[in-house]
This record gives structure tokens, sequence and C-alpha cells, in this order.
């Protein structure tokens, strides 16, 4: 984790070089214009990380092109030179997939911000990969929207959502970016265009190299038009905040409420100390003896969405729920989302550095990995924030800490919470991506022939490794070449051997 | 090597050279885990789907999936391989949607894993999904998991006929523009003489209130309408129109939903999931036609299932080329290099 060094520059890809780097960048300011090129190390220095901090790399240069053929420019020149490529959006990302190579190319594609295609009639919304998230719910609105809502919607672009697969509040019911993406323009790492899935239809022939492509975390390519589903914006919507005593409390009624078959499309919880953090913040003015509070939501028509609404307030108040609060109005309810999504920054109240963790766990565990994760914090001595995705089982705990020496016991605590994800049956990462952050963790979660199998699909889109090396694997590893059809083997010709 | 499973989907793909070894997933017939309170479950490739269906409806559940199923002799592992899909697929999405994690004997000798069993996850590529559709050609499918949806209690369907394709398929455009949250919306079409109709299937906590706002708006197009909770009989005949009878053959086409009026008019009798434009067309098994249709219909694409082997051989039961084929080659070359998985099958003769 903080102790790392930078990856990247290394193994195949090694000595992209200054020189190189050099030639290429006149070539580049050819492309895209001199001002759009930045070598200048005050200027590069915006771009040294995505918003994991802690991992720091300057480029050789940072290449802002304007259009998918300036794209593919870029990336043929870098094929040419073999020297690797980073694509980056807005460099919002938690788990370090935007992070430069040193020495290498980063690809900032925010000027590539069209909207190209708002066809209603069918469902979409063609865009360019520098387009922001929210920028196309707004678009196709009121009538329409695009579920998939990190909590960086305003900022992070739908380039970087395809990259790492983003989920949101709201994908329990909707789902995450890979269900919504129906094609793309792929600019291949030999400088090749490939459209992968159509241009709005489903179901094309051939593989499901989309699907594939979608949470691959800049590793395949680049893509450099995106398709994407939009869906009818529900009639109706009903959130509430139930308060429980304790996150174990609070986790048994998110159990009940999927028991009963109702499908909020948001469930997500805080503990005790992100309501006091983000009640900092957001002044909700929720009860500052809760253990736990339970923001959850329905939408649907209006007589499904108050059906299920009222069952929900039943259960909350079956499974001991210490108080419900009902948002009346519109206001009520985004000071009831804003409390939610101020929860990471307002963490920086309460602690100036902290871990956050995405693991994954079945939601039926959650009680009991709840329970560890607080005896992990009071063992080692830190705090733990709580605040996550109850529906999904999808944890982010923040382990609070000041100073060098907490920074190792709260990179053992996050590490300890990882593993008991695991132990559970779950996963190292839920939206966040691996990245450099938890490419260490991946052979916990994966045996060698699982990240041979993932290395055979990275190897058929970029065998020269020169897209985001160093992310994703937890070593580096080099293509070969492709094995050819069989061959009579000089034994077998000899007739001193045979196969069967 | 062959991979099979129910054997209900044997003719879909290429004409490949004849299998010296088939490989049936018969004996991994065992539902692994039914996670109840986490609406996941853990399936053998050879499991039924009837048979899972069955067991996740004991306990209130669904695998929202519901491809043709001809002897119910359908398996996962082959819903898998052929991403075949039904009436559901408007509400819950497809095979690709659904599945969370896969097990996959590749031709290496070696058995991966990719995804998992919870159902948010990103570690990894998603090989599970580029073992949908890809007909056994990369490995073998020996495991999924998948996420299960609760069993609506009630389910609504709204019928709405009429004699005109124009009307009809407005009228399905209209619905899907509704905030109804439908969990099915389809479109049959058998010509200007039978005519057709509109399907609308509304489940959840209110399924009469909202199926009452899908009647009134096709209403409002001029259609006849009837409301029905007893629709089981309904779907299954829309499912069944998406396979051949005899001496015919089934082209699937994909396309914009704005162009289904035109893909259902362009064929005798067919279906069509009209929020997503695929339809099903029942067509003549022959080779000209087949071409005939693709350029009349085109940009959309038309894949040609349950034909006879000498249509196959005749006609690329694809019809497409270009880079994405391409791509698709070098995929298959890393993961099977010998050509050892079900050869010739594929798109470009993979």
């Amino acid at each position: 984790m903080a102790s790392e060094s930078p990856p990247g520059a290394s193994g195949a890809v090694a000595g992209a070089g200054a020189n190189v780097a050099a030639a290429l960048i006149g070539r580049f300011q050819k492309i895209c214009g001199t001002e759009h090129v930045i070598t200048h190390p005050h200027d590069l220095h915006a771009y040294r990380s995505d918003g994991l901090t802690h991992f720091q790399v300057m480029p050789a240069v940072a290449v802002l092109p304007n259009s998918a053929e300036e794209v593919q420019a870029v990336v043929r020149a870098c094929h040419a030179a073999r020297v690797p490529w980073v694509a980056r959006g807005a460099g919002s990302g938690l788990s370090g997939g935007a992070l430069p190579v040193a020495d290498g190319v980063l690809l900032v594609l925010t000027r590539m911000n069209r909207i190209l295609e708002v066809d209603l009639d069918n469902h979409l919304v063609v865009v360019e990969p520098g387009v922001t998230n929210t920028a196309v719910s707004a678009v196709v609105g009121p009538h329409f929207f695009y579920p998939p809502d990190p909590s960086s919607q305003t900022v992070c672009t739908i380039g970087g959502n395809v990259a790492e697969n983003s989920g949101g509040a709201h994908c329990f019911k909707y789902g995450f970016t890979t269900n919504y993406v129906l094609g793309l323009d792929v600019v291949l790492t030999d400088g090749e265009m490939v459209t992968l899935g159509g241009h709005g239809e489903v179901d094309v022939p051939g593989y499901d190299l989309l699907g594939a492509f979608v949470g691959s975390e800049g590793t395949l390519g680049v893509a450099t038009r995106i398709t994407l589903r939009v869906i009818p914006a529900p009639e109706h919507t009903r959130t509430l905040v139930a308060f429980f005593g304790s996150v174990v409390a609070a986790s048994a009624a998110t159990s009940a409420v999927v028991a009963a078959g109702l499908t909020p499309c948001a469930i997500e919880m805080m503990d005790a100390l992100s309501i006091a953090a983000s009640e900092q913040m957001a002044h909700a003015g929720w009860p500052a003896e809760a253990g736990a509070a339970l923001l959850v939501e329905f939408d649907g028509t209006l007589a499904d969405c108050e059906a299920g609404f009222a069952e929900l307030k039943a259960i909350c108040v079956d499974t001991g729920s210490t108080q419900i609060r009902v948002a009346r109005t519109a206001a009520e309810r985004s000071v009831f989302w804003k409390m939610r999504k101020s929860a990471f920054p307002a963490a920086g109240r309460i602690s100036g550095r902290y871990y956050v963790q995405d693991g994954v766990i079945p939601r039926t565990r959650l009680p009991e990995v709840m329970a560890r994760v607080e005896e992990l914090g009071a063992e080692h001595g830190l705090k733990v924030a709580n605040v996550f995705h109850a529906g999904d089982g999808n944890l982010h705990p923040m382990v609070c800490y000041a100073g060098p020496d907490e920074a190792a016991r709260a990179e053992k605590v996050a590490t300890l919470i990882l593993q008991a994800c695991l132990d559970a049956g779950g996963s190292i990462t839920g939206e966040h991506g691996v990245g450099v952050d938890k490419k260490g963790y991946m052979p916990r979660m994966f045996d060698e022939p699982d990240l041979a199998a993932f290395q055979k699909l990275r190897c058929a889109f970029d065998p020269d490794g020169l897209a985001n090396p160093g992310k994703v694997m937890p070593t580096p590893r080099l293509c070969g070449e492709v094995p050819g059809p069989n061959r009579v083997h000089p034994l077998e010709a000899a007739g001193l051997a045979e196969r069967f | 090597m062959r991979p099979v499973g129910g054997r209900t989907k044997t003719d879909w793909g290429g004409v490949g050279p004849a299998a010296e070894v088939e490989l049936s997933t018969r004996r991994l017939g065992h539902l692994v885990a039914h996670n109840e309170g986490d609406l996941t479950a853990v399936l053998e490739a050879g499991v039924r789907l009837t048979d899972a269906q069955t067991a996740f409806a004991d306990r209130g559940q669904r695998l929202s999936l519901d491809p043709p199923n001809p002897g119910g002799e359908a398996t996962i592992g082959g819903v898998v391989a052929t991403a075949d899909s039904g009436p559901l697929r408007h509400g819950h999405g497809a095979v690709r949607d659904l599945i969370l994690g896969v097990r996959i004997a590749l031709p290496d000798g070696t058995v991966a894993r990719a995804g998992s069993n919870v159902i948010k996850n990103v570690a990894g590529y998603d090989l599970a999904k580029l073992m949908c559709g890809a007909l056994g050609t990369l490995g073998v499918v020996t495991e999924v998991t998948v996420r299960l949806h609760p069993l609506p209690a009630h389910t609504v369907t709204v019928a709405a006929r009429g004699g005109d394709l124009g009307t009809l398929s407005q009228a399905a455009a209209a619905l899907a523009r509704l905030p109804l949250q439908l969990e099915a919306l389809d479109l049959r079409w058998d010509g200007p003489a039978a005519g057709g109709a509109l399907l609308a299937r509304s489940a959840g906590r209110a399924p009469a209130e909202v199926a009452g706002i899908a009647a009134t708006a096709a209403a409002a197009q001029g259609l006849e309408v009837t409301v029905t909770e007893d629709d089981d009989a309904t779907w299954a005949e829309q499912r069944s129109r998406q396979r051949a009878r005899d001496g015919e053959a089934v082209l699937r086409v994909s396309a914009l939903p704005t162009a289904l009026a035109a893909v259902l008019g362009a064929a005798p009798s067919g279906v069509a999931r009209a929020g997503l434009g695929l339809a099903w067309l029942r067509i003549p098994a022959d080779a000209a036609l087949v071409r005939r249709l693709r350029a009349e219909l085109a940009p959309a694409t038309c894949v040609l299932l349950d034909a006879p082997a000498e249509l196959r051989a005749a006609v690329d039961p694809w019809g497409v080329d270009g880079p994405a084929v391409a791509l698709a080659r070098r995929v298959k070359q890393r993961f099977d290099p010998a050509g050892v998985c079900n050869p010739g099958i594929h798109v470009g003769g993979i």
C-alpha cells in the first residue's frame, strides 16, 4: 500500500526513457497541438496521482487529444516506440488505476466531453469518454435517467466509469455500469479501432468482448465513443432513515427487508462515527445516540412504491428500529443523501488520514463481519468509521490514523478487514477497482490458474503490455508468442513417439 | 471436442469438423448452493434450468432467465454458452447481467475461476461475461454463480391486439417510455391478415395498478385490450415462437427498437422484445432468403438459428466480419491455440 514502490516502467515495457519520450513529444504536438501536450514538471504535478493520493508517479508527458482520430494517432505513436501509456479521465478513482507510468505517456481524455447523440426513442445516449456521469442524466432528464451513480458523479467521467465498471448507491436495484453500456469504439494498443457491442443493439454476433472490456481498468485499450442505455425515470420516490442501536441490528434489518422480497433502490448504512462526522457537514439533526442509520429508498410507480414503503416501515419497527424519519419533501430527501454522500469528506474532520477499503461480503454475513471490523479497530487502538452499501454487502470501512506509527497499524487493520471479507466468501473490491492499491491482494482471492486465464485475455488485446501496465495483476507478466496450431514434433516425425 | 448439455441448441452456430470427443455435462448436475438470504446460487453446468427454478421457487425466488426450453432439457451451462434469453430479459437483463462468477475448464488443462459469489465485484477480468455466448469455444464452463430475484406473488399481463404493425410498434414504444418498470414488453406478429399483439407484464407490489396504466396507454392507440392474471400460457407461447418448427429456421435480429416494425414486417411471423430491439423471425430454411433479409435489414445483424446443417453450410449463420471478429480470433488463439474446443462454429469460423 502506501509504502509500495511505484509500479509501471518495469518488465516488458522498461526503458521508455526520457529520450524516447522527447522524440515522441514532437509527434504528439503535431497530432494534438502544442498547447495540449504537457511536459513542464509544474504542470505535470497535477497528474501525478488519481483520487488515491498516496501513490504518486510523474509521467514523461500528458497528452490531451480532442478526437478519436487524435487518440488513435497518439496510441499508434506509442506503439511504434513501445512506450507505455495510461488513460485518465477526471482522476477521481480510488485504486490508483489512473496512476501514471514513470517516463510513460498519460492520455488525458477530459477534452473529449461531447454528447454525440441523444436518441430517447431508442433509449440511448452516445458520448465521448470525458463526459461526466451527471451530464448524462442531465441531458436525458427529467423523463429518463442513467442509473449508475458513483458518489463522485458530478466530476467523474463516463470513460472512467467504463474502465472501472462503476457502481453507486442505487446499484442494488439497477445494476452497474456494465449493465448499461451497449457499445464502445475502442482504440487497441496497436492503434486499430474496433467496435465492441453495437450502436444500441443487443446480442450483436460474436464474443461478448464488450462485457470483458467494461471494468478492465484501462488495460485492454481506450474507449473513445460510448453508447449508453438510459431508462425512464421513476414516477415516484420514497426515502426514509431508520435508526438502530448498533450496526449489527441494522444489518439484521437489511436482511429482513431483502428476505421479504422487497427491492429498494438503495439500502445504505452509516455507523455512529460516520453519522457524527457527516452531521458536521450536512446538519441533518440525526439523533446523536444512534448506533447506526439505515437510509432506504424505494422508487417505481406510485402504487408499487407506497406498498413497498409501508412494508419496509413495518419491518424496521419489527427489527428494533429506535426511530424512523421519512423524507416528506425533496429538500429533506436531499439532506438525507447529503449525510450519506458527505461521509468520505466528513471523515477528514474526525481524522486527518484514513484508509478506505472496498471489500464485499455476502449480505447475510454482515452482522458477524461488522462485529469483526469493530473488534479489529479496538484491538489495534484505531477508530474505524463505517459507511457502506448494505444491500450489496459492499463495505467501505475508513480506518483512521495519524502519524507514521499509526499508519502501519492502520494498514494492518485494513488488510485484516479485507481478509475477513474473503474469509466470508466475498471480494476484495466491489466498485473501486484493483488498480495498484489492491493488486497485491489478488492472489488472496484468485489462484494461479485464475490469474493465468486473466492474462490470456489481456495478452489477446495488448500483447506488448503497453496499456496501463503494472495494474490489476499482482506481478508483471509477459505475453510471449501466441502458440500456433499443433505441429508435428520431430520425435513424431521420426516415429519415436506418438500422441495419445 | 464438443461440449454438450441438454442438446436443445446443438444446431446453433456454424458447421465445424465432426467432433471426435463429445463432453457431456450431464453428471455435473448439482445445485451446489442456494444462498437464500443473499439471493445467489451456485450451480454446476449440467443442472437443468427447470430443476433449478423449482428449487428456487420453493423458497420464493427465481433465476430471472426464461429462454425457450423445449422438453425442459436446457441446462444452465447451455444457456450460458448460447446466451439465450426470453421475455424476462426486458426487466432483468440477459444471462450476462445475472452471472456473477464462473468456473471454466480450459484447453490447457487448468481450471480457472473468475468473478465471485457476491452480487458486487470488480476484481479481475469479467471472464464470466466472456463465456456468455461463446458456445464453449474458449473452454468448458463447469460451474456458475448467479444472482436471483424474489419470485413475484402476482403478475398481470396486458395483451393489446391489432392488425396494423405500425400501430402495434408505436404502442410498444409508448409503453417503453412510461416509468412502469415492466418485467416484460413483447411484440408478436403473424402478418397483416392474422395481425399481432403487444404484450406487457407487470409484477411487483401493485401489478394490477401498473397494468391498468399500460392498458389505458395501449387502448389510446386504438388497440383491442385484454388484461389477465392467468398469463403463463401467453408467455410460454411467446417463448416457443423463438424456436423453429420443422422445415423452418429462425433469424435472430439485433436492431434498434425503432426498426422493429420493419424487422417484424419482413417475415411471415415473429416475436420481439420491444424495448430491446431484439427479434426472432420464423422463416423458410432458404439461403437466398437469409441473404435477402440481411441486406434488407442492415445495419441490423441477423444470426441464423435452428437451421439444418446444409443451410448453415450454404450461408454463414453469423453474417459478420471485421475488426471485432479479428479481435475475437486473437482471444480464441490465446485460450485455445490448438483449436480443440468446438472449432469452426463461431464467428469467422472460430
